[in-house]
This record gives C-alpha cells, sequence and structure tokens, in this order.
C-alpha cells in the first residue's frame, strides 16, 4: 500500500482458551483475505502478515495475548473493525474449542 | 497430521474384534482391533526374520531370498502383488544453486508449482471430502490454504531472487523453517502442525519435480503393493483402491494415517515393519498379510501358492456367505435372530446394508474426537450422524456417546489426569469423562438429538457403572432437548430411546435396577470380560487368563438377559462375542435375539443361525454354563459348531 493509504490500528485480545491455533488462524487469514488492505499483526514488537496462515501460527499467541491489528489501504478501517470483532467473538468458538457459528 | 490415539498394543477396546475372519481382499473395518490374544502384536521395531531358503534348488537362476517382515496389522485382508517402494526422499531435489541469469525463470516455475499444489491440494480436498468425510478433508483444506500462503511466496522468491536457489531449495527452506518453529512451540496443537507442514512442502516439490515421477501414488500404471517409510494424507487420500492392493510401511501403529485410511479404503496394511525397504528395493513380488501383519518380500513358490490358495478361499467363502445377506436370520425351526452392524464410518453404512443388517447396533463416535485437534463441533457432528442416519433410511441407529479415555485419547484433551493416569482403564473414561466435561457431552447430545428427526436414532451410553450415572445423562439429555426446543430448532416427536452399555460387572450385578432406567441393553464383552477377570490383555503375563468364554462371564451375560427380559426390554451384544461365530449359538441359547458385529462378520454369523435348529443353541448355553473352565466353554462350542455346521473352517 502506498505510504497515503489510510492506516487503521486496534488492539485485541486473545481470549478463546486454546489461544490462535490453526483453526482460528485459518478464519483470520480467510477474512483478511477479503480486503484489499495490507494487514499486519503486531505481537511482541514483531509484526506478521495477517493474511499468512503460516505467519499466524508460528506467533503461537495463547489465550490473553495481546495483538495489534494494522491494516493499511483504502478499506482499513473496515478490515481492522471486522477482524478485531472476530477476534473478540473469541473467532466463533466456544471455551472449549467448539465452533458456536458455522463459519460467516 | 499425527496420530490421533495414544495407544497401548493392546487396544483394548470394548468391541474391537480380534477374530477377524478371511476375507477375499477386505472385508472388516476394525482395523486397529486388539489381536493380542492371536498373534502376538509386535511394537516398534520388530526383528526382521530372513528365510533363507537357497537349497531348493528348483530354480537355476539366482532367484530373491523370500524374506519374511512382522509388523502391526492395522487392515486385514491379503493382497498379492509387485511393490511399488516409495523413498523417504519423495521426489530428487535439484542442485541448490542456479545461475543468476535464470532468476525470472525459476521465479516463475515457483509460481506454476505453487498453483498447481494448490489445485492439486483443492483436488484431493474435494475427494477426500466424498471418500473420507470431513475430517480428512479439512485438513486437506488447511493444506490448499498453507501452499496459497502470501509468506511462502514472499520469502520463497526472495530466496530465489537473492541466494539463487532453486525453487525446490527456497520452498523447502522456507517450510523447513516454519515446520521447525511449529515444532518449538510448547502448545502440542501447534506442534503437531509441523507435519502438515512437511506434507504440503512435499506436494510442492512432487509439482516443482515437473511430470510427477511415476512413483508417485497418483500416476500408477497397474495393480501394486505400496511400501513406504510412512504415507501422508494426501498422499493416501489421493490413492486408487483399485490399483493400490495393500500398504506395509516403516512406521506407524494402529493411530497412523496409512491405518485410518487403509481402513476407510478396505485395504490389507501392515505398519511398523521397522526399516525394511533397502530389502524391499529390488523385490518383485510381496505379499501383505493384514490378518497377521506379515509381509512376505520374494515369496517362494509354495508361499506363493499358499497365500493364493488363501486368497482364493477367503474369496470363495465370502462369495457364497454373501449370498445369505438378503435371507433372513432365522434358525431352521423359524427363530429369529436381529443382526446388526458396527459401524465408525459412514461409508460403513453400505457395507452393512448389503450383508444384511437391519440396523446398525453400534455406532461408534470415538473418530471424531480422535482425529481432530480439539472437539468437533456440534454441525461437524451432526453431518456425521446425519450422513449415517440418512443413508440407513429409516433402520435404526445406535449412536453411542463418546468413549474416550482409557486408551483413546483425542489430542485435545491434554489434562495431566487423562495421561499420567497409571490405571486408565479404572479412570476417567467415557461415560463418566462426558459426565464430568459436560460443554463437550452437551454439544455431542445437541448433535445427536438434531439427527434424530431424519430417522430412527437411539443413544447409548458407554461404561455405565452406577444408577446415579444413568439419571445425569438423562436429565442432561433432557435439559439439552429443552435448550433446542427453546431455540426453535426442529426435535423428534419423541425423544430418541436410551440404552446403556453393559461393561462393568457392577452394571451386569445392578441390571434389573438399571434395567428400569433405560429403553435398552448392549452387552459389551470386550470391556465386560476385562473388568470380570481383572486382566489386562495387553499384559502379556496374564493374557492367558482373558477369554469370553469365562463362566464368570457367561453368568453375568446370563443375569443381563434375565433383566433385560424380566423389565421387558431389548438386550444386545455388540462386542467381540456378538460377531465370532464360534459364540452365536451360545448367545442365542442364553437368550439374546440382537447381534451386532462388524460388517464383515454378518455373513458368517448369520450361516451358523440359519443352519441351526433353536433347541441346539439352548442346549448348547445349558452345557456351556455347567463347565468351570473357560477351555471346558470353548470346547463345547467348537464341537457343537462342527457337528452341526460341518463346513465350518478350523480356523474359525
Amino acid at each position: 500500500m502506498s505510504p497515503q493509504s489510510p492506516v487503521a490500528r486496534r488492539q485485541v485480545e486473545i481470549t478463546n482458551a486454546y489461544g490462535l491455533h490453526m483453526r482460528p488462524a485459518e478464519k483470520f487469514v480467510r477474512l483478511a483475505g477479503q480486503f484489499q488492505s495490507d494487514i499486519r499483526v503486531i505481537h511482541h514488537g514483531n509484526s506478521h502478515n495477517g493474511k499468512s496462515i503460516l505467519d499466524l501460527t508460528t506467533m503461537a499467541a495463547e489465550c490473553g495475548t495481546q495483538l495489534e491489528l494494522e491494516a493499511s489501504g483504502d478499506d482499513a478501517e473496515e478490515a481492522v473493525a471486522a477482524l478485531a470483532e472476530l477476534v473478540f467473538a473469541q473467532f466463533y468458538e466456544t471455551q472449549e474449542g467448539l465452533d458456536k457459528d458455522p463459519v460467516p | 497430521m499425527t496420530a490421533r490415539r495414544v495407544i497401548s498394543p493392546g487396544d483394548p477396546d470394548p468391541e474391537r474384534d480380534p477374530h477377524r475372519p478371511p476375507t477375499k481382499t477386505r472385508l472388516s473395518r476394525r482395523s486397529r482391533d486388539a489381536r493380542p490374544l492371536e498373534v502376538p502384536v509386535q511394537m516398534s521395531q520388530p526383528p526382521i526374520e530372513r528365510n533363507r531358503d537357497q537349497g531348493r534348488g528348483s530354480e537355476p537362476t539366482a532367484r530373491a531370498i523370500m524374506q519374511i517382515l512382522r509388523g502391526i496389522a492395522v487392515s486385514p485382508g491379503i493382497a498379492i502383488a509387485p511393490a511399488l517402494v516409495i523413498y523417504p526422499r519423495g521426489p530428487r531435489l535439484p542442485q541448490r544453486s542456479i545461475d543468476p541469469a535464470i532468476v525470472p525463470a525459476e521465479l516463475v516455475r515457483l509460481k506454476v508449482g505453487l498453483t498447481a499444489a494448490y489445485r492439486d491440494a483443492q483436488a484431493a480436498e474435494n475427494e477426500a471430502r466424498s471418500k473420507l468425510g470431513p475430517q480428512y478433508a479439512d485438513i486437506l483444506g488447511a493444506h490448499a490454504q498453507m501452499i496459497a500462503d502470501p509468506t511462502l511466496l514472499r520469502d520463497a522468491s526472495s530466496k530465489i531472487e537473492r541466494d539463487h536457489l532453486a525453487a525446490e531449495h527456497a520452498v523447502l527452506e522456507v517450510l523447513e523453517r516454519h515446520a521447525n518453529k511449529l515444532e518449538a512451540i510448547a502448545d502440542s496443537h501447534l506442534a503437531a502442525r509441523a507435519a502438515d507442514v512437511r506434507d504440503i512442502l512435499h506436494r510442492i516439490l512432487v509439482e516443482l519435480a515437473g511430470d510427477a515421477p511415476s512413483s508417485t501414488l497418483s500416476d500408477l500404471k497397474g495393480q501394486c503393493v505400496v511400501l513406504a517409510p510412512d504415507l501422508s494424507p494426501s498422499e493416501t487420500a489421493g490413492l486408487n483402491p483399485s490399483l493400490v492392493l495393500g500398504f506395509a510401511t516403516e512406521t506407524g501403529g494402529r493411530a497412523s494415517h496409512t491405518a485410518i485410511v487403509a481402513e476407510a479404503l478396505e485395504i490389507p496394511a501392515v505398519v511398523g515393519l521397522g526399516k525394511f525397504l533397502d530389502l524391499a528395493r529390488d523385490c518383485r513380488e510381496v505379499i501383505i498379510d493384514g490378518h497377521q501383519g506379515i509381509v512376505i518380500l520374494d515369496p517362494d513358490p509354495p508361499t506363493l501358492t499358499r497365500y493364493r490358495g488363501l486368497a482364493a478361499e477367503r474369496a470363495l467363502r465370502f462369495e457364497r456367505l454373501s449370498r445369505l445377506a438378503p435371507l433372513p436370520a432365522v434358525t431352521l425351526d423359524g427363530l429369529a435372530v436381529h443382526l446388526w452392524g458396527n459401524i465408525e464410518f459412514a461409508d460403513e453404512v453400505t457395507v452393512c446394508l448389503e450383508r444384511g443388517a437391519e440396523g446398525v447396533g453400534l455406532y461408534r463416535t470415538d473418530f471424531l474426537y480422535l482425529n481432530s485437534e480439539h472437539p468437533p463441533t456440534e454441525d461437524e457432528q451432526f453431518a456425521a450422524y446425519e450422513a449415517v442416519v440418512r443413508s440407513m433410511a429409516g433402520r435404526p441407529v445406535i449412536i453411542r456417546t463418546l468413549d474416550l479415555g482409557a486408551d483413546k485419547i483425542a489430542l485435545f484433551q491434554s489434562s495431566p489426569d487423562l495421561t499420567r493416569n497409571p490405571n486408565p482403564a479404572l479412570g476417567l473414561r467415557s461415560l463418566r469423562l462426558s459426565l464430568r466435561e459436560p460443554a463437550l457431552f452437551r454439544t455431542q447430545l445437541r448433535a445427536i438429538l438434531r439427527a434424530a428427526t431424519l430417522g430412527d436414532v437411539r443413544i447409548m451410553f458407554p461404561l455405565v457403572t452406577t444408577v446415579t450415572e444413568v439419571r445425569q445423562a438423562r436429565s442432561l439429555l433432557i435439559e439439552v432437548a429443552a435448550e433446542l426446543a427453546t431455540e426453535g430448532v426442529a426435535l423428534p416427536k419423541t425423544l430418541p430411546s436410551v440404552g446403556i452399555m453393559v461393561e462393568v460387572p457392577a452394571a451386569a450385578i445392578i441390571a434389573d435396577q438399571l434395567a428400569k432406567e433405560v429403553d435398552f441393553f448392549s452387552i459389551g464383552t470386550n470391556d465386560l470380560t476385562q473388568y470380570t477377570l481383572a486382566v489386562d490383555r495387553t499384559d502379556e503375563t496374564v493374557a492367558g487368563i482373558y477369554s469370553a468364554a469365562d463362566p464368570a462371564v457367561l453368568r453375568l451375560i446370563a443375569m443381563v438377559v434375565a433383566a433385560g427380559e424380566a423389565r421387558g426390554i431389548p438386550v444386545s451384544v455388540c462386542g467381540t462375542m456378538g460377531g465370532d461365530p464360534v459364540y452365536t449359538m451360545l448367545l442365542m441359547g442364553l437368550g439374546l435375539r440382537n447381534l451386532s458385529m462388524a460388517p464383515h462378520q454378518l455373513p458368517e454369523v448369520k450361516r451358523v443361525i440359519r443352519g441351526i435348529r433353536s433347541e441346539v443353541a439352548v442346549a448348547v448355553a445349558a452345557e456351556a454354563l455347567l463347565c468351570d473352565t473357560s477351555i471346558g466353554v470353548l470346547e463345547v462350542l467348537n464341537r457343537t459348531l462342527r457337528a452341526n455346521l460341518p463346513d465350518t473352517p478350523s480356523g474359525a
């Protein structure tokens, strides 16, 4: 994205019991892929590509981890809002790691 | 992918059936069965026997030496075919460095390879969805996503541009780094994913190698048996079962992919053979004996003849018996016995119906949990149950709620009490676990209740020990039904009937009290035997005591039948005994009218029923109950069986 692109940031906390494991990471990546914006996930000061399942799973973000979501691009605001909502909704999983809802 | 079960060699699962009768190519699904009483199961690296039969002199040319290898039988049947050896390295790698001049071409090659691998993974996903079910399909779907990963493309491209690496090496280095990172994570769920990363690596390398080498499984020229270090999910999912007649692998146990997929595809398989591929490299023909866990490389003519004979005999016998499928299971004097099938996967329903099962007497749901990095969702479970219930088209389906614990531990169960308990058979397992983890249990009950609108679904709780447990489970079921009703979810008009497995001696002893609480009993003879005799079958030093024919076990079964009759509720046997023709007359004589078994056992059991008069069964049971040793009981059973059905094969 060009430097002039709008940038949106949001602080989120992983609250589902199993952390950001494979299935939530897949959901995150799939949702992130729907936006044009470049999506970064900042964890312990390291920036990871929010559209990369390999990046997200190797972060090993456990329950309680604070992450910063950063999007830059025309739909940055929407992207960050949607992704933050996904995280806030615990990736639509219950504490036991079960799906609450079919994947949107 | 990793093993989904933590398993002990004997696998003391209740209904695993150790008496698999001979079959054509592959009849049974119970591949992870324990057969410790018949064949001493050898785990890990079994010794390799070399049968040096040079002195034969019948063939002047230097013939290869026959070698007999022992492993773990995970999927029965006999396969005889040329070997296809798949080497651990997979596709050959090119030189690591490339000429800087061809960097642009190499980048194109990388993209083409990734795209092809992505399409390949998607195709495999779709194929798996129809052939193997959602569990595998989801894994392969995740693979596709990893192949399409932007980080992979970026990092691999930069290695090509900056370090002048060949595309293969670029991908290899990027993915190995990720796999190693994943392995270093303490969280076992993620660490296990390293295997998936390596699997996609392999898939990409195959694509980059261009014209797929003829040794890959998707491009087979003719029938063969596959010999490999181990098989990955994507390799096995793409197999053509009409060409691949059997598997033999160096590693793996009953929970390995090879085992699970061989079972799903009904292909004979032996795993855990130890290093043997070097021995197999030049061999021309291989026999895989999935009954005994034996692999024979370059069989000598007598061995080959013997195995061909065995295979033909099995095929013939099975062919003959399969003609019984549409005929009712009634004795010569008209007493009807209801035969049911035990299943684990939706696609087993077809086999059940083909072989004349009236219903599914035991639908094991544990696989859903074992094969998942966390518990299956309600919708995933519903989809699995739905497939079974719909295929049975109104015939009864008895769904057993989760039976995890003891030998079967799902990946997501990381609780130390489960894994560290020195005596897991007496610990938190089955219904006890479900009641302890109500959220897990409720999800399953919700899925079952939803599926119950689609047919005749019944619910069975395993390992019931006390009346209180039944009451707790039932009230949870009612709660869940009420919850669904308030959510507006469609429910069956009446709640499904609820039964229990009688497999703890305590339950058999209080069967009269339990009979007031439930709608049916199903006797799980394997656990009942183990608990009654206090014998761990996997412990060789005491395994000799283990016998379902033990007088103590027979008395308990008789008690359960009597309690069921007194209360007017049906009683069935769904353990090993139910499918073993040796016990058919005895069980009938004890009063059982419902037997549930692995689908491949239906024909042999039906043959016994149709071949006798009911008074013979009554007499056998009376005589057996007078015996004071299991050997005495078996002697009575075998003698009567042979007297009444003279064509019984000696191995039965």
